[in-house]
């Protein structure tokens, strides 16, 4: 049994493992939101497997050792044959509304990646089905293994890179293999361990971004080189150089300027994502195009500031403030590969940067260094985090962002000095989005801060590509009214939105058919604001920190009129993120349907069809149950833990290693026959999730301040007893399962797997409607569902 | 022998063939974009007809790699390698409209790609001059537009960003590959009353036009062009 637990533990951890590694690898090759959409599919191997095992159990029963030995060596073979596979599908995702055939391209990516997912959860499955009197161990082992195998990779991703991951997952699934007895498989499973530690060509193994991503197109430039590469979970950097056709990264720079920016190093992040390094050779003349940026206005209106960057990366900001005279710079960044660039290894072409004593350089996430700094600034400045071309794709909407929410911008007002100002610059859409959805958001974080005058300390410029919106502490005066109209005027910016500006200087320079963020920042400061918000095509709504999807603008009363557009420019206004979220729950549950249900309802059975439906309901609503309130806690964690690494890494482990101790202590309570032992889990876990829901914030707000190693703590015994009570339900209905119809464990496995597929999309669909506090009450509700339905069983 | 003549000379007759069936193929793809044309909010009289003329002259299946001729005249973007496409036919008809070409113009691409919007201007201008930063597509271009006879077109390798000091001034710039900004010596190289076009997005999808106009007394007024009929944008929900 011990090898059996320690193999379950293997295979779970290698299968994880290799889930956030494809996240990583397909989110370089292709596009995030494509990579989540594949990955997601592909985990329905997990739904299938169960089906598998059902249609064939008295075989598997028979040899059960022998074919987990068999099985586990196909997971490792293909995990790796996938991984190399995978990554050579010509699929374009960008082509995906011109040419069906991709399609058929992104079906064979899907199939792909559905394998060794398959194989991995068939290991599992055939355990709890072979070996039932344990099912509480083996799912202890199970979740074990799950939240060990993340933490692990999500460190070794930091100094290993994805192809020595792929390789290490491989032989963690040969050595389940090599734990069950098959004497027959011997030679085959350590020529494999042969083959895959040194028989495969290293270049197999590279992975190729897509030609359409910004940095393949910058290395067909003549001349373009990689300078170096670093990864981490956060992202592949890569710097380039092209010395033939350098890089001129300068988003907005004014027509009218005389100066150009100088030699600049590409940095991109998962082969897209251009920023730049600036040469700064000590020669100021070299660096005057700063001055005809937009966003060198908050530096006109202010005084040698002292100034917090937030998002620092390769550091254009800071230096943008050197150049402006600043007199003190904190720059934030979450990244310290990043700041590693400027820091090190491209000090001396950066001209030492960051070793100037008037910059002080912090790796961290940016609200928590707000939350935490105990300073003031002049201004606070968040530049351009993400590229164009994303933006305008609409393919963040699916990413979590707390830089823009309301509380955000409450924050940052609070640490801005009076008569200061908050600077936030967003690319341009047409029609309009993001600035509009920023100046809604800064309305309302005004209000809720107490101010009951926004018009008056809101200003909005926008450029033919960027928008720079200033949320000034105190009205903005005649003087600084000035300032900005001789800014812009000199610089052809147009002036977007000013306290008591008149319609006619809203359109002068860079035309519009109509002044579209004037009329849009009228009306948010009017009284029919709600009225306008709902009215609008896009969701301009403010993102909160229950809602942080601030790049969600998808409107589904849009979608046919931006569909008939098509050939016509149309194709510009679909917002891919949200489509894509729910192509992927259709494609989900239609797989569902074609792989378990179809199949079940088929399938000879011996169970009664009222209990399969209440056991199939029951193990459906626990995997939407625990997946949705794991994806919540993570969210609201990400704050607290100000990282979200730290999120994931603390919250998703805790969870499952708790719970899989929860699963450990059920076999104890089976074997004692508690009465309703579902029922008693299930209250604890209403409990304490909703009494999370209203203590959460005041334990935050309490120990926000503390070091990361007492929030960790804090986070881990928080989640520690909920996780343990979610651990029992799943392996209690299964053993009552085994009990009185031991043919459903395989089917009730497999319903499980795919609810937790569906569940993934559910959350992020209700987080982003409802919040998501109303994701935990929904899944606690699941809960309490599922409970009644364990009663109703155990009554009949 | 006599089969491989034969095969030859079967193969010629397909050839032609097929170029017929692409004649059809183009006047149908120019009759689908002028009906576009007609919906957008500056362009209510459609393309002009010389506009519509090139667009019906110019073998855009000649443009293309051989894999994707079926393609050709479908009024979308194609793959030609390198990470690059050629234009949707709506797209290069539109900015060639929105840069108001005459007869004894002089024009700049940056951007050649596989040289078919120059081959566009060029049936509308005295000279284009093209340049392109990727070396195989800049000597792919090169040579099919002289193989096809655009003696008026003249290509190089190198970086667009200074233009083509030499050449200039112009009286219409084309800039195919967006930047993060409009390269100040571009705009230096616009004549008076000349215009410059730009168009934003991805390889696949065009956001909006940026069209630059230099004043007769060298002032610049920049218009951003919706690609769509989009308003009013707050309609009932």
């Amino acid at each position: 049994m011990r090898r059996l637990l320690f193999a379950t533990c293997l295979v779970s951890a290698a299968a994880i493992g290799f889930e956030l590694l494809l996240m990583r690898v397909l989110s370089i090759v292709q596009w995030h939101h494509f990579a989540w959409m594949i990955i997601s599919l592909a985990l329905l191997g997990y739904g299938a497997s169960g089906t598998f095992i059902a249609l064939f159990r008295t075989t598997l029963e028979r040899r059960f050792e022998a074919t987990f030995a068999v099985i586990a060596l196909l997971f490792s073979a293909t995990l790796v044959a996938s991984y190399i596979v995978g990554q050579r599908v010509p699929f374009n995702a960008l082509e995906i509304i011109w040419d069906p055939g991709q399609l058929l391209m992104l079906g064979l990516m899907y199939l792909v990646f559905f394998v060794p997912f398959f194989f991995a959860a068939c290991c599992i499955g055939m355990a709890l089905t072979c070996q039932s009197s344990a099912i509480g161990k083996i799912y202890f082992a199970d979740l074990l293994g799950a939240g060990l195998g993340a933490l692990l990779v999500l460190g070794a991703l930091f100094v290993i890179p994805a192809d020595r991951a792929v390789v290490a997952l491989s032989l963690a699934a040969v050595a389940a293999s090599l734990l069950m007895t098959n004497q027959r498989l011997v030679i085959v499973q350590l020529l494999w361990v042969l083959t895959v530690s040194a028989g495969i060509p290293q270049s197999w193994f590279s992975v190729q971004a897509s030609p359409y991503k910004g940095l393949s197109q910058a290395l067909e430039v003549v001349d373009a080189e990689v300078l170096s590469e670093s990864s981490s979970p956060l992202g592949l950097l890569t710097v380039v150089d092209s010395p033939t056709v350098p890089f001129r990264h300068a988003p907005g720079l004014s027509f009218n300027a005389s100066a150009i920016p100088p030699e600049q190093l590409g940095v991109f992040t998962d082969a897209d994502g251009l920023t730049v390094i600036t040469r700064a050779a000590g020669d100021a003349g070299a660096l005057h195009y700063l001055a005809d940026l937009p966003v060198a206005l908050p530096y006109q209106l202010l005084e040698r500031p002292e100034v917090l960057v937030l998002g620092g990366g390769t550091g254009g900001d800071a230096m943008l403030g050197l150049y402006h005279g600043a007199r003190r710079i904190d720059v934030v960044e979450l990244n310290p590969q990043m700041t590693n660039l400027v820091f090190h290894e491209y000090a001396d072409f950066a001209g030492y940067l960051y070793d100037d004593p008037r910059i002080s350089v912090h790796t961290k996430e940016a609200r928590g260094f707000v939350a935490r700094t105990g300073r003031r600034y002049d201004l606070v400045h968040i530049g351009l985090m993400d590229s164009f071309g994303a933006s305008g794709a609409g393919v963040h909407a699916l990413n979590e962002n707390y830089i823009y929410t309301v509380e955000a911008l409450q924050e940052y007002l609070a640490i801005t000095r009076s008569g200061g100002f908050v600077a936030i610059s967003r690319w341009i859409k047409l029609p309009p989005r993001d600035s509009l959805k920023l100046f809604a958001t800064a309305i309302e974080a005004m209000r809720r801060s107490g101010i009951d005058d926004p018009g008056r300390r809101l200003a909005l410029l926008r450029t033919w590509n960027t928008s720079l919106l200033l949320l000034k502490n105190g009205a903005i005066t005649d003087d600084e009214l000035a300032t900005i109209r001789e800014f812009t005027r000199t610089r052809s910016f147009d002036v977007a939105y000013l306290p008591g500006m008149a319609a006619s200087e809203a359109n002068r320079y860079n035309k519009l058919d109509e002044p579209h963020l004037y009329l849009g920042a009228v009306k948010l400061l009017g009284d029919d604001a709600r009225d306008y918000i709902r009215r609008y095509k896009f969701h301009v709504e403010p993102a909160t920190d229950d809602k942080p999807y601030f790049f969600h603008f998808f409107r589904w009363s849009t979608l046919p009129e931006v569909l008939a557009l098509k050939g016509r420019g149309g194709e510009s206004l679909i917002e891919w993120g949200y489509l894509v979220l729910i192509a992927t729950l259709a494609q989900a549950l239609l797989a569902g349907v074609v792989l378990i249900l179809l199949p079940l309802l088929n399938a000879p059975r011996t169970w009664p069809a009222t209990t399969g439906l209440r056991f199939g309901a029951y193990f459906s609503l626990l995997g939407i149950a625990f997946l949705c309130i794991e994806m919540a806690f993570i969210q609201k964690f990400i704050l607290f833990l100000s990282h979200p690494l730290y999120s994931v890494a603390v919250v998703l482990s805790s969870f499952l290693v708790f719970a899989g101790l929860g699963s450990a202590a059920s076999t104890g309570i089976v074997e004692r026959k508690t009465k309703q032992p579902i029922v008693i889990a299930v209250a604890a876990i209403t409990l304490l999730a909703l009494f999370y829901l209203f203590l959460l914030p005041a334990v935050f707000e309490r120990f926000m301040g503390s070091p990361d190693s007492v929030r960790i703590a804090i986070s881990a015994l928080l989640i520690a007893p909920l996780a343990f009570c979610m651990g029992m339900p799943f392996p209690l209905g299964l053993s009552r399962v085994a009990a009185v119809a031991a043919d459903f464990v395989p089917w009730a496995w497999g319903i499980n797997g795919f609810a937790s597929v569906v569940s993934a999309v559910l959350a992020i669909v209700l987080a982003i409607e409802l919040g998501f506090s109303a994701v935990i009450v929904a899944a606690v509700a699941c809960y309490v569902l599922a409970a009644l339905l364990a009663r109703s069983v155990d009554s009949n | 022998m006599i089969r491989i003549f034969v095969a030859y000379v079967a193969f010629f007759i397909a050839a032609a063939n097929a170029d017929q069936g692409f004649d059809d193929e183009r006047a149908a793809m120019v009759a689908e974009v002028q009906e576009f044309a007609a919906e957008i909010g500056d362009m209510k009289s459609g393309f002009s007809d010389r506009v519509l003329a090139a667009l019906g002259e110019v073998e855009r299946h000649r443009f293309v790699p051989l894999s994707a001729r079926r393609h050709a005249y479908e009024n979308r973007p194609l793959p030609i390698g390198y990470g690059q496409t050629i234009s949707q036919p709506y797209i290069v008809a539109l900015m060639t409209e929105l840069v108001e070409t005459d007869d004894d113009d002089v024009v700049l691409e940056v951007g050649t790609g596989s040289g078919y919007q120059a081959a566009m201007l060029a049936g509308l201008v005295d000279h284009v001059y093209t340049i392109e930063i990727i070396p195989e597509l800049a000597a792919q271009a090169s040579d099919r537009l002289q193989r096809l006879g655009y003696n008026n077109v003249t290509t190089r390798l190198g970086d667009g960003y200074y233009g083509w000091e030499d050449a200039g001034p112009f009286d219409s710039i084309i800039v195919t590959a967006a930047a993060s900004h409009v390269p100040p010596p571009l705009i230096r190289q616009l004549k008076p009353g000349g215009r410059m076009v730009i168009p934003v997005g991805g390889r696949f999808v065009t956001q909006l036009l940026l069209l630059i106009e230099k004043t007769d007394d060298d002032e610049l007024v920049t218009r951003q062009i919706s690609m769509v009929r989009f308003v009013p944008l707050t309609g009932q929900h």
